[in-house]
């Protein structure tokens, strides 16, 4: 198990280093830099502009800008943005708590809602019940999720004020105290709705129709010819077995942990990674986001592992060595 | 199915037979009351001792399945919860059907694996089912069925998907296990050598009907029915030397065509005359316990041989 672990991790370094290449050749293949915006003011004087790319290595040839920036990488120098002229590590630790906080409350209300509406709809098939969760689930299908946290920030911020409009917490606010933690959960709720509300339905569709699969399965067959009641059969048999891809599927949500989400985290002008990363591609600024795309790689690298751990762990047909 | 109606005896094994399709599980699954019963409608009456089982309600019926019946399923691999240990999976039928404690149930659990033939059942009972061979596999099935020591057994094609080394031993195992326990046992197959090696009784079935009911010795011999002569006549036999198998003409009608008037058999004998079926075939007895269904058995011949009976 842990040397499997080992390897696979190990794995991961010339798979990562391939896609740095792409990154950073993607990155430069976008016109113009990070003070392409310069020349357009008026007060800017061209030369010096043209001094700064040569000070900046701008002009030199792609490899050896690549080769200098993988080298500052391998020293854990992910370079100075240029935008917010600090430190991109800084830059990125500043927001990717926002991002963890978001996406973990997105997760946990989706899982919430999406598991006993998921088994109720598979277990009740056909009920009114189940045609009630379908309906919503056809809405929460046919809903962009941009359109629905813009009606959502209209109704409960704009018409009723119930929850603030954007930013993740007031300013003037002590951190630490208990005030700023629910003045944190207070900006959340919204964005954390906007998001699960819509993401629930994928789960609920994808629960539903694995418990309406498995209860066809012989072995629930099996199990009630035993004469086990109805409620110990989905309990014991139909709902572990119905759970399995879910499961597995969890691994790959650590990506969307530190990824954000670039719809609800503009919309609600959130500081989290998904916004930051936006701006920095319209501000060009580079080493935030190859920094910003290696990191989702990674995570996502991880996810794909740590998928196929759970996956080991929870069905004993599948045993890594 | 129509009209389906026999008996099973203690200490008898009853054989069901007949080609795919001709509902022998449904009239399997229909007993344990496992059918889909918003598809099904079911009148008549199943009699286990003193009850209906038509008329229990579904926690009645789960006091007596797993407990005074137990079954016995066709493709072990998927008839056995991939996610469960084979123990586990033996233990809860003791679960819901003693009151042992759970020491109590693991030691039954270990006697039970070594009464049906698991030579490491410590082993075993820590097994998940697809570490197994098909033959360990049937052999746990078999033994999850007798946990509660019932008096009916029903086994559904319980040898079909193995291999036919595995399958004579599964077959001595459960004419042992019926030996001494005495249990009534339905054995469902379309296996006729299955049939002559451990049934009592035969129930031949086609398209829902009972075509032909008797003692094993009395069909074997002295077959009547088209239908179960045609099923003897599709046994290869290495005797006769012929060199293409006998093959039934047509095929069992699907529910939708199945025809409601008349011998269900005529349109597969089609060089019988028509006025030798009767209208609305009934079970006569030509012999003691041995009945056949519709008269046109008295006229039927095999196409191609020309000999008339």
């Amino acid at each position: 198990m842990w040397k499997f672990i080992l390897r696979r991790i190990l794995g991961m370094i010339p798979q990562l280093f391939v896609l740095s290449i792409l990154v950073f050749m993607m990155a430069k293949a976008m016109p113009g830099d990070a003070l392409t915006g310069r020349q357009m003011d008026p007060k800017a004087d061209p030369e010096r502009i043209a001094e700064q790319r040569v000070q900046m290595g701008l002009n030199d040839p792609v490899h050896v800008q690549y080769i200098r920036w993988i080298k500052n990488i391998a020293h854990g120098d992910w370079g100075v943005s240029y935008t917010h002229k600090t430190r991109v590590t800084e830059v990125i630790g500043d927001r990717i708590w926002n991002t963890v906080y978001l996406a973990f409350g997105t997760l946990l209300i989706t899982y919430l809602l999406a598991i006993p509406l998921g088994i109720i709809s598979g277990r009740w098939n056909d009920s009114w019940m189940d045609k009630a969760i379908t309906g919503y689930n056809y809405l929460g299908y046919a809903t962009p999720v941009f359109i629905f946290a813009l009606l959502m920030l209209f109704l409960f911020s704009f018409t009723f004020a119930l929850f603030p409009a954007g930013g993740s917490v007031d300013p003037y606010i002590e951190p630490g105290t208990f005030s700023y933690v629910l003045n944190k959960i207070n900006h959340l709720v919204l964005p954390v709705m906007s998001g699960a509300l819509v993401a629930t339905v994928t789960t609920v569709q994808y629960l539903k129709n694995e418990i309406i699969d498995t209860k066809t399965r012989d072995f629930i067959r099996t199990a009630r010819s035993k004469g086990i009641p109805d409620s110990k059969v989905y309990s014991g048999h139909i709902l572990r077995n119905a759970f399995l891809p879910i499961a597995a599927f969890l691994g790959y949500e650590i990506t969307g942990l530190v990824g954000g989400s670039v719809f609800i985290e503009s919309i609600y002008s959130y500081p989290g990674i998904g916004q930051l990363f936006v701006t920095s591609v319209m501000l060009r600024d580079f080493s935030v986001v190859t920094a910003l795309v290696m990191m989702t790689s990674f995570a996502t690298l991880l996810g794909t592992l740590l998928s196929d751990i759970i996956l080991s762990a929870v069905d004993p047909r599948i045993r890594i060595e | 199915m129509d009209n389906v109606s026999f008996t099973v005896n203690e200490n008898e094994i009853v054989a069901v037979v007949g080609e795919s399709g001709c509902g022998k599980s449904a009239l399997a699954l229909s007993i344990m009351q496992l059918h889909n019963k918003q598809r099904t409608k079911i009148e008549g009456a199943i009699r286990y001792r003193d009850s209906d089982l038509v008329a229990l309600n579904e926690a009645q019926m789960n006091k007596l399945r797993g407990k005074d019946l137990g079954m016995i399923f066709q493709e072990s691999l998927t008839a056995l919860n991939p996610l469960m240990t084979v123990g586990r999976q033996i233990e809860e039928n003791l679960d819901y059907h003693t009151d042992l404690t759970k020491k109590a149930k693991k030691a039954r659990t270990m006697e039970l694996l070594a009464k049906v033939g698991i030579p490491l059942p410590e082993f075993t009972y820590k097994q998940y089912p697809h570490e197994l061979s098909g033959g360990m596999r049937q052999r746990s099935m078999i033994s999850m069925a007798i946990a509660c020591n019932p008096s009916v057994i029903i086994a559904d094609e319980p040898t079909t998907a193995l291999d036919v080394t595995i399958q004579a031993q599964i077959l001595d195992l459960l004419k042992s296990i019926q030996k001494k326990t005495h249990m009534g046992i339905i054995l469902i197959t379309h296996d006729l050598g299955v049939v002559a090696e451990i049934a009592d009784r035969i129930v031949v079935m086609y398209a829902g009907q009972v075509v032909e009911m008797g003692t094993v010795l009395r069909i074997f011999k002295n077959p009547r029915h088209p239908y179960t002569r045609s099923l003897m006549n599709s046994i290869p036999s290495a005797a006769t030397g012929q060199d293409r198998l006998h093959v039934i003409e047509g095929a069992v009608p699907s529910i939708t065509r199945m025809p409601r008037q008349g011998c269900r058999f005529k349109d597969r004998i089609s060089w019988i005359p028509d006025n030798t079926h009767e209208n609305s075939p009934e079970l006569h007895e030509v012999a003691s316990d041995h009945w056949v269904r519709c008269s046109c058995y008295k006229h039927f011949y095999f196409q191609g041989r020309k000999e008339k009976r």
